[in-house]
């Protein structure tokens, strides 16, 4: 479950380029910085707030992309392109899919770090 | 002896892009400083200066698109290459990166090869040109740098109300039979940097350098307020510092020199002239002519500074004078008012 969350090959590759030890590191970072990106995600939406919508998704997609987390990455991107902050129930689901598919990438980081 | 590294700075919203983007770079072997957002960096810019901008789009507060047209404003940050790296969406985005300056553009996540590669270039691209504006700098005064940097180069003169000063070493041909070549090199470049210090002093820019010779433009390519009494000041201050250095001179028994000053005041045209190759910033015009024969007339009339009535005219009536009556140069129809200004 946890392998397909995470491209191995773009994950070793920032391992290689960057050392693990750093990766330990970015990954913290990630963790930490990633709830106030959905934080964002949610002020932005009640506030109807494209821009700052489009920025915390932009920001989570091109963390996603970091790790290789590229389901992550697919579906923050859609909200990126959305163009408006609408609190309609299909962007709703997206959202709480997306905070699903976070929680997924997070575990198979913690994963790949311990093992 | 290894050079120094080269500093960049760094500027991303998001603090994993910015971690990784410093780690990239360190172990590229240069230096990293970092900024969260547009407005930390140009304010960055005011304080220190950097080697290459990194920079991220989507930012709040100061976004990438607003840092590139602050920059673009800026002319001491011209020479600083810009690398947008980001994974904004849409062709048109990169597009205006480009339109606004940005040297170059490299997608997120970045690619370690492709940005040494990048980097690389860059900043070569960039040593190239400071070292070439040295190198201009040396030929020509940072005015006129300035100038071609903001207008371009471009082969064609303007209409400018301008002072020219002409100064000569009088009897120099003498000093020089008297001495060694190696000791006249010496004197002339002693005598170049105090002049050079007196005229820069005064907005002054050096044209010509022939001999012993010196033709000097005030009021262009950079306006000034008064030109003629800014060539009227720094006449008296080049006087003062031969006068100076003459005493020194003399305490080592070594050749005094004499200066010849004439400036002239009117409209004359200045600008590039020369090939696309070689050319040189100079202005011409009757005022020129006059400017010479005036510093010419300075040895039969005895007196170390002669100027025309329209420099005197401009300067006023707290510059001591004395008239000289009209003159009849070759070259120049119709006799000439000269004044002769008085040493303080």
């Amino acid at each position: 479950m946890t392998d397909n969350a995470i491209n191995k090959a773009v994950y070793d590759e920032l391992k290689e380029a960057a050392g693990a030890e750093f990766v330990v590191e970015l990954v913290t970072a990630f963790l930490e910085e990633a709830p106030g990106m959905f934080e964002e995600i949610n002020t932005a939406l009640a506030a109807a707030d494209a821009d700052g919508f489009r920025r915390a998704a932009h920001s989570l997609k091109s963390n996603a992309q970091v790790f290789g987390a590229d389901a992550l990455a697919t579906q923050a991107r859609a909200l990126e392109l959305m163009e408006t902050a609408q609190t309609t129930p299909e962007v709703q689901g997206l959202v709480a899919q997306l905070e699903a598919e976070f929680k997924r990438t997070a575990d198979a980081l913690k994963g790949l770090q311990n093992g | 002896m290894a050079e120094p590294k080269a500093r960049l700075l760094i500027v991303d919203d998001n603090r994993v892009n910015r971690l990784l983007l410093s780690r990239s770079v360190e172990l590229l072997g240069y230096e990293a400083a970092v900024a969260e957002n547009g407005r930390a960096a140009m304010e960055m810019l005011g304080k220190g200066s950097y080697d290459l901008m990194l920079l991220d789009i989507e930012m709040p507060v100061m976004d990438g698109f607003e840092v590139l047209e602050a920059i673009s404003r800026a002319p001491s940050l011209q020479d600083m290459p810009v690398i947008v790296t980001s994974s904004v969406e849409g062709v048109e985005n990169v597009v205006r990166c480009i339109d606004l300056g940005a040297e170059d553009y490299l997608p997120k996540p970045v690619n370690p090869v492709l940005l040494r590669a990048r980097l690389n270039s860059s900043l070569e691209k960039k040593r190239l040109r400071d070292e070439q504006k040295t190198m201009l700098r040396r030929f020509a005064t940072s005015e006129v740098v300035q100038d071609m940097q903001e207008s371009g180069f471009k082969l064609g003169g303007r209409r400018v109300h301008a002072s020219i000063l002409f100064c000569d070493i009088r009897g120099f041909t003498t000093i020089s039979e008297q001495q060694s070549p190696e000791d006249t090199i010496e004197l002339l470049n002693i005598y170049y940097t105090l002049m050079f210090e007196a005229i820069d002093q005064h907005g002054g820019i050096v044209t010509l350098m022939i001999g012993d010779g010196l033709m000097v433009l005030f009021g262009a390519p950079q306006p000034l307020d008064n030109p003629a009494a800014s060539a009227v000041a720094a006449a008296q201050d080049m006087q003062a510092i031969i006068t100076q250095f003459n005493l020194e001179q003399n305490a080592f028994q070594k050749p005094e020199l004499r200066l010849g000053i004439g400036i002239a005041t009117g409209e004359v045209v200045a600008g590039f002239a020369g090939t696309q190759q070689r050319a040189t910033y100079t202005c011409i015009g009757d005022k020129v002519n006059l400017a010479s024969r005036l510093e010419g007339h300075t040895k039969k009339a005895s007196q170390p500074i002669l100027v025309d009535a329209a420099t005197r005219a401009a300067v006023g009536d707290n510059l001591s004078c004395k008239p000289l009556g009209d003159v009849k140069f070759d070259g120049i129809s119709g006799p000439v008012a000269v004044f002769a200004v008085m040493q303080e």
